[in-house]
């Protein structure tokens, strides 16, 4: 069947007799000096075009890619710079501040303070003032009561037919008082 | 609300699709049905290599059918790693990642399975692994030709990649490559047969490693062939060994990538024992 199909091939494929073209010796020298023909052109297309252009653009992207990442590194070096600078000024103001409320409050305690002693120092001169005024007062009653007391006493006395004797009534009322 | 539609429409239409071809297919198989059906399966057919250009004699130098799909090739290779890196732009287009992407993959596999000083190697390769990729895709173009289905060619590049190891491990090393089939992790009195055994597995290496490829290859293409021989002699029924053939282009598709990968990822197997023979 096969004989009359590919009669013309026969002329040229004599050892096919078995059908597998792969074992036809007598190709092998056309199909190994095409191959390596073909070997050879591919490697010099690649190792003298293609392989270079390639490994130069992802070099190039690679670096691309490297001097951006750097950038970026240093970018975000610059922001951490920055928010430690405005940390840091946020807590020298508030260091300010806090020393400013500080002294603010010591003068108003001063001042504070002061005035407090003023007013008590007043009020001590005022009290002792009063305090005076009240024992000359209380001075001043009770010889006014020891005065009546001997009138009264001697009245009462002189009334009763007593004779008063001033001295003895004086001593008297003096003693009734202490008591 | 726009895309809901849209979902909703594709379903029906998918469907259509589906029965229209298949309506199609069963009415093909009525209509250019062979007078006198028969299996006329040739699955080796298409690996057959013919001159090009009316030769009539096969020399060493003659251009044939095999020569054209390895120049379409490297056609492939040059649209895809050097017209679309053309524009070298920092934020690349899609041909452009497409390359990059190809150069990534297998630069990082050899910097990964053969260590940081098997970088130098990386352009033979980059070589071997778009040649193989851009043959297997080729390959499975209807009515092309797959280079890689060539027990010749496999074998070349399974050669190429041995010999290149073998005097670069010898070079590199020294005496010291000999290492690699002196198992010092082993009891001493069974060096000398893992030794042997060794050695063996080392010489057969080229040998798996070229027909793995072929084979595959082939073996895809043929089963492809096999069903579409079904197929011509069913005739009504011929949508079954079509599916078929959907299905296995499927996998051919998959195996077309995975045995290039297969054969890179080996070759920087063999370059990382080249290069550090200690086991």
């Amino acid at each position: 069947m096969a004989s009359n199909t590919h009669s013309t091939e026969a002329a040229h494929g004599g050892a096919e007799a078995a059908g597998m073209p792969q074992l036809d010796f007598s190709t092998f020298g056309n199909q190994i000096f095409w191959l390596v023909v073909t070997l050879v052109v591919i490697y010099f297309v690649l190792t003298k075009i293609a392989l270079p252009r390639i490994e130069a653009v992802l070099s190039e992207r690679q670096g691309t890619i490297t001097n951006d990442l750097a950038a970026a590194e240093e970018l975000k070096q610059k922001a951490v710079e920055a928010e430690e600078a405005y940390n840091k000024a946020l807590a020298d103001a508030r260091v300010e501040a806090n020393k400013i409320v500080a002294e603010a409050r010591a003068d108003i305690q001063a001042d504070l303070d002061a005035a407090a002693a003023k007013a008590d120092a007043e009020i001590a001169a005022k009290a002792a003032e009063s305090e005076a005024a009240i024992s000359e007062i209380r001075a001043g009653a009770v010889d006014s009561v020891k005065a009546v007391s001997k009138d009264v006493a001697k009245e009462i006395l002189g009334s009763m037919g007593y004779k008063a004797d001033a001295k003895s009534v004086t001593a008297a009322v003096t003693s009734r008082m202490k008591g | 609300m726009a895309e809901q539609n849209a979902k909703q429409g594709a379903g029906p239409i998918i469907k259509i699709a589906f029965f229209a071809v298949l309506a199609l297919v069963l009415l093909s198989g009525v209509l250019f049905a062979p007078a006198h059906p028969g299996l006329a399966i040739h699955p080796m057919d298409q690996f057959e290599i013919k001159p090009l250009f009316g030769a009539d004699h096969l020399g060493t130098f003659t251009p044939t059918n095999q020569t054209l799909w390895m120049v379409l090739a490297i056609v492939g290779i040059v649209l895809m790693l050097v017209v679309g890196s053309r524009g070298r732009a920092i934020v690349p287009t899609r041909g452009q990642s497409v390359a990059e992407m190809a150069y990534g993959f297998v630069y990082k596999m050899v910097e990964d399975v053969a260590g940081k000083d098997a970088v130098k190697y990386f352009p033979g390769i980059m070589t071997l692994f778009m040649f193989i990729l851009f043959a297997n895709f080729l390959g499975l173009i209807p009515t092309s030709f797959t280079a890689t289905s060539h027990i010749a060619v496999t074998a070349v590049l399974a050669m190429i990649v041995f010999v290149f190891v073998t005097v670069l491990g010898f070079v590199k090393n020294g005496v010291g490559f000999l290492g690699l089939f002196w198992v010092s992790s082993a009891p001493l009195a069974l060096r000398p047969i893992l030794a042997v055994i060794e050695l063996i597995s080392y010489f057969v290496r080229p040998v798996s490693h070229s027909i793995r490829l072929a084979g595959n290859v082939m073996a895809g293409h043929a089963v492809i062939k096999v069903f579409a021989g079904f197929a011509a002699a069913l005739g009504v029924f011929s949508f079954l060994p079509i599916l078929a053939i959907s299905a296995v282009y499927a996998l051919e598709v998959l195996v077309a990538f995975i045995q290039a990968y297969v054969f890179t990822i080996l070759t920087c197997v063999y370059l990382k024992d080249a290069l550090h023979p200690s086991h």
